[in-house]
Parts: C-alpha cells; sequence; structure tokens
C-alpha cells in the first residue's frame, strides 16, 4: 500500500516535470508558419552567421517554410547535451571531438566527414590582439614569450575551443625548424607569460578588455566581431598560424532538410555570410568587404604557413592525448611546472 | 487521493511498532512525504548520483584524480579562502546584523534592502563588476586580478548575506529585558554581550557560516573573470570539474566532486557541534 502511494507520488511529479518540460520546449519555438522545423545546436560563436544564412536559405527553393528552433552556447557543454537527449538536427560544434562524442554515441553516422570538405563547415585563424598602437610591438609568435609581455588566453582545461591557441604555439616552433624540446621551451615561456586563463574564448576577451595582460590569444573571427562592435583593439596574423576548423553535423534521425542545409552551408552564397561574420570561406573566389578586419578590403591575409591539425598535428584525437591529457599530457605538465613558480 | 488514505494504515502500522515515535496525523504525513518526495528529487538523488559515478570510476581513478597536483592545489585553495571568508563573516556579518537591528542612521532602510543583492545578481554580472572595480582599470586603484585575493574577494561578496540573514531575526526577538537585568546585577557591557547576547545568537550564526562556507567551495561565475584560472595559483575546484568533464573524464570530476562534498558535510557537522556546545554551556 505504502509503496503504492510512493509509485503514485513519483508518477505524479514525473509527469510534472514531464509537462514543465514539454511546455518549456513548446514556447522556445519561434512560431514560425513553416512546415518543417529544424533544431540547430551550436557554439555561441557563428550565432550571428547562421542567422543570416538561414534567412538567404529561406529564400531559396529548399530552405522556404523551415523553421528554426536553435541552441547556442559552450561548444563542450552543447554537445553533451546533445549526447543526453537535447533535440537536434544539425550541429555546429568548435572541436572535431564534438562530433565525435555524438559518433560514438550512435547519434551521428561514421562518415560524416567523408565529404569533400571533411565534415568541416567554417574556418579561422590563430591570431594575436594587441592593445591599440601596439605599444609592445608583437608582431610575432616569438615577440609574445618576451620578459614583460601578460598573455591573456583562454584555458585549456575547462574551454576545448583554447586548444587551437596552444597547439598555433607549438605548431609555430615546430613549422620553423624546432624540435619537440623547443617547443616545450616555448610553451614554458608561453605560461610563464600567462597572467590569465578565463574560461571560455569570450570571457578572454572580456578579461583583456578591462585590461589584463598585453596580448590575447583568440580567433580571428573573434577578434573581426570584437572590433566591428566596438573594441578598440588591433590584432595580428602571425606569418604561421594555426588553421581554426568548425565542424557541422546532421544527426542520423534529422528531417531530410536538415542535410539540404548542410550541402546549403558550403555554397559561395552561404560561405560569403561566414565571411561578412569574419570567418575565413571554405570556398575560393568571394570578395567581400568585412568590417571589423584590419583591411576590410582585404580582410584575410594568407599567412606564409597556414598550419592544420589533420596535416601537422595528425588529427584532434592524437593531440588530445599528446598534449592534453590530465596525467600524461605535454601541456598540464608545462602549466603545473611553471604554476610552481 | 485513495493511494493517500490507503497509505495511512501502513503508517500507523508503523509507529504501533515503535511508540515512542509520535503519531503522525494525516495532513503532516502528507507533509512529510511532499517534503521528503520534493528533497529526494532535488537533492538525494542527484548527490547519490555523483557519489555513484565517482565510486563506479573505481578507487585507483578516485585515488589518481586526487594525487593530481593541480586539483589538490585548487581544492586547496578553494577550502582555505572558503574558510577565511567564512570566519570574516561570522565578525562582520553579525556586526551588520547588529548595526541593523540595533542602531538607527540615515539610510537603514536601503542598506537593509541592498545586503541581499549578492544572492539576487547573476554570479557572472557579479564577476564582471568586481572585474571592473577591482581589476586592472580599478578606479578605486585596487588591484588584485589573478591573485588569490581575488578568490577572496569574490567569495565574500557572494557570502555576505548569509551571517547577516540568519543572525538579524534572532537579534530583533532577543527581549531586552534580559540585557537590562543583567546590567542592574551589575555585569559590564561586554559581559552581558559575552554571557546573555552571543550564546542565543551562537545557533544563528553557526547556520550562516555553514551556508556561507558550503557556498564559498561550490564557487564559480562570480570569480573565474577576476581570479585568472591559473593553476596552482588561482584556480579554484569547481574549475577543476569543468576541465575533467570537458576532458570527457565524467568519474574524476565527480571524484573531485564528492570530495567537496564530504567536506562541506564535515563543516557543516563541525559547526553544529560547536553550536550545541555553546548551547549547552549556556
Amino acid at each position: 500500500m505504502n509503496l503504492r502511494s510512493r509509485v503514485a507520488a513519483a508518477a505524479t511529479a514525473a509527469g510534472l516535470l514531464a509537462l514543465a518540460a514539454c511546455g518549456g520546449g513548446a514556447s522556445a519555438g519561434d512560431g514560425g508558419s513553416g512546415e518543417t522545423q529544424l533544431s540547430l545546436v551550436g557554439f555561441a560563436v557563428p550565432e550571428a552567421a547562421n542567422k543570416a544564412i538561414a534567412e538567404k536559405w529561406a529564400q531559396t527553393e529548399e530552405g522556404a517554410g523551415v523553421s528554426w528552433q536553435t541552441s547556442y552556447g559552450a561548444s563542450g557543454d552543447q554537445s553533451r547535451a546533445v549526447e543526453a537527449g537535447l533535440e537536434a538536427d544539425y550541429v555546429h560544434f568548435s572541436l572535431e571531438g564534438d562530433v565525435t562524442r555524438l559518433v560514438d554515441a550512435g547519434l551521428v553516422a561514421e562518415d560524416w566527414n567523408a565529404g569533400e570538405n571533411k565534415g568541416i563547415v567554417s574556418q579561422s585563424t590563430v591570431v594575436l590582439v594587441v592593445r591599440k598602437g601596439n605599444p609592445k610591438n608583437i608582431q610575432r609568435w616569438d615577440d609574445i614569450v618576451k620578459p614583460g609581455v601578460g598573455i591573456v588566453t583562454p584555458n585549456p582545461g575547462s574551454s576545448g575551443s583554447a586548444r587551437w591557441n596552444i597547439l598555433g604555439a607549438w605548431g609555430h616552433v615546430i613549422a620553423n625548424g624546432g624540435t619537440e624540446d623547443d617547443a616545450k621551451a616555448f610553451l614554458t615561456k608561453f605560461f610563464e607569460n600567462t597572467v590569465a586563463l578565463p574560461g571560455s574564448g569570450r570571457d578572454a576577451t572580456t578579461a583583456f578588455t578591462s585590461g589584463n595582460g598585453d596580448v590575447l590569444i583568440s580567433y580571428e573571427n573573434e577578434a573581426i566581431l570584437a572590433r566591428a562592435s566596438g573594441e578598440d583593439f588591433e590584432y595580428i596574423v602571425p606569418d604561421d598560424t594555426l588553421l581554426i576548423e568548425n565542424p557541422g553535423a546532421v544527426l542520423k534521425n534529422a528531417d531530410p532538410k536538415a542535410q539540404a542545409w548542410l550541402d546549403y552551408l558550403l555554397t559561395e552564397e552561404a560561405q560569403t555570410e561566414f565571411a561578412k561574420n569574419g570567418f575565413r570561406p571554405l570556398v575560393e573566389g568571394i570578395d567581400v568587404e568585412v568590417p571589423g578586419a584590419n583591411d576590410p578590403t582585404n580582410p584575410f591575409p594568407e599567412p606564409a604557413k597556414l598550419l592544420t591539425i589533420d596535416g601537422d598535428f595528425g588529427g584532434w584525437s592524437e593531440a588530445n592525448d599528446k598534449f592534453f591529457d590530465e596525467e600524461s599530457g605535454i601541456v598540464p605538465a608545462i602549466q603545473k611546472e611553471t604554476g610552481k613558480q | 487521493m485513495t493511494s493517500i488514505q490507503t497509505a495511512l494504515p501502513g503508517r500507523s502500522a508503523r509507529v504501533r511498532r515503535s511508540p515512542r515515535v509520535g503519531a503522525l496525523t494525516g495532513a503532516s504525513g502528507l507533509g512529510l512525504g511532499v517534503a521528503l518526495l520534493w528533497f529526494s528529487l532535488l537533492v538525494l538523488i542527484p548527490l547519490a548520483a555523483v557519489v555513484a559515478t565517482a565510486v563506479a570510476g573505481g578507487w585507483e581513478n578516485f585515488a589518481s584524480a586526487l594525487n593530481n597536483e593541480q586539483t589538490m592545489a585548487a581544492v586547496r585553495l578553494t577550502v582555505t579562502q572558503s574558510a577565511v571568508v567564512t570566519v570574516v563573516n561570522v565578525f562582520m556579518g553579525t556586526t551588520i546584523a547588529w548595526v541593523l537591528v540595533r542602531d538607527r542612521f540615515w539610510g537603514k532602510p536601503v542598506l537593509d534592502v541592498v545586503i541581499d543583492i549578492p544572492f539576487a545578481l547573476p554570479t557572472i554580472v557579479a564577476g564582471l563588476v568586481l572585474l571592473a572595480l577591482y581589476g586592472y582599470e580599478s578606479p578605486l586603484g585596487i588591484n588584485v586580478a589573478n591573485t588569490e585575493k581575488a578568490v577572496f574577494l569574490a567569495l565574500a561578496f557572494v557570502t555576505l548575506p548569509f551571517v547577516v540573514r540568519t543572525v538579524q531575526p534572532v537579534l530583533e526577538e532577543l527581549e531586552r529585558d534580559v540585557e537590562e537585568a543583567a546590567a542592574s546585577l551589575g555585569a559590564s557591557r561586554l559581559t552581558t554581550f559575552r554571557r546573555v547576547i552571543l550564546p542565543s545568537l551562537v545557533p544563528a550564526i553557526a547556520a550562516g557560516a555553514a551556508l556561507s562556507f558550503a557556498r564559498g567551495i561550490s564557487e564559480y561565475g562570480s570569480l573565474v573573470l577576476l581570479s585568472g584560472n591559473l593553476p596552482l595559483r588561482t584556480e579554484v575546484a569547481s574549475v577543476r570539474v569543468l576541465t575533467y568533464i570537458e576532458n570527457g573524464d565524467a568519474a574524476s570530476a565527480a571524484a573531485v566532486a564528492t570530495v567537496m562534498l564530504a567536506i562541506a558535510l564535515a563543516v557543516i557537522v563541525l559547526l553544529d557541534i560547536i553550536q550545541r556546545r555553546v548551547a549547552r554551556r549556556d
């Protein structure tokens, strides 16, 4: 008897919770009159670009009548949310590992990155953001490890996207003929100069603009976006830097329209919108003015050496084990060493 | 409704077996059931899940997470700063509560309301405000950014209301007659405070201190912007937990969380014991 009452109470509670969840879901919808609704789950940075592209897509035959339900947040958090059951048709993350997590969970097809673009939908590079007038005269990677230069970079532990920056610094040494020991020495100096490791790329920008440090390691699109919205810092694209590649994928049980959307993202039209928002287009020959870029008419200067994760680090899976493993990774070890000083 | 009624005989049967427990009326039985269910859904089940995740990772994983130098440094920093902040709160919180209850001054109603702002402010907003006021571009000329002091400052900010709000109502209810009687019997003001007022306040202070400490060791939002998260120096335990989660190591994250839970529990029990001791001496 007692048990039955408890079960009844539990069922009531569960019902209320489900009701609350449904209520939340319904109100989150944007109430479009389209026949199809697609759910986009992504990392926060490309929100403006995705919105602009969705508007363009709505004018095409394929995209007409599609309404959107979107959710943006930290890449890793968003990926874990989808793994835990957040509904999604299309996902757009900062790091490949966040899609791999969904492949492992059986939500995304194994061959998601088999296409010509290898699953990548947006690109950027690692850049050095400096204060107006560049008072410390920072022009290249070597300048940031000089004594007296304070570095701000997002925390490579808690922010997955911060790893691009650290690998950019490492890759700089290797690309110039340095050994792994040279690169370790460089990273040691890098962390000695680090004054703050904020939780995310956006937090790092906030910390930098409020006076922390002399140089912010950031992403080109983030720097362009901040400048376009009124920040008066400058940024430098080093001669050798790392190409940032953000993957997008369609879930296995997604609405068929989601695949059409993913295909559209790789068109010149969609990549032009990405470019306008500071991302390096995947398609060549796009000529567009980008407000916020150092030179808005030539927004994406080609660095002499552009390193890639696949070409120079053997892919994310290998790079994560080698550099970021909590027990055996190179980066946590260097961070511990420099933290003691 | 029927299920609730049918539950009653079961309860009374249990009561008969242990006659020392007072018999529950229908209404209070329902109240207890609702309270327990709500508490279980919100607290007991999630906590059990955290501990279960930590245990499922195995002792080896638990040990290696705790042997990690960076993690231990973060736990140590978090616990030390929370303890220091709690001690400061015990004194400052009691003083503020005293001033609010016993003194009359201009702007008192405003202060009384403003005390709760650290509760109301989203922590990340608190972090932004602290960064603007006590960071590199501090208009006050105080820069604690990226140091341990930043952790202290953020914790002091978010935990300020706890002791104030637990002590204040008790102080308001305190009979002045007793103090006057003590004074007429020749007790000095200090003796009156120590022997008459303080013992009545101790349970409230202890409760406020426990809340303050527990909030301190779990804080994240308000301090990450100002503290800089430097490993072994200014990184707190919750950042370590996030790092483990980002690395897909839920077991280690749960291990750190379990340790923090155990510490919080130990401190709460300790404060409870202190409070009982004081109450008995009285």
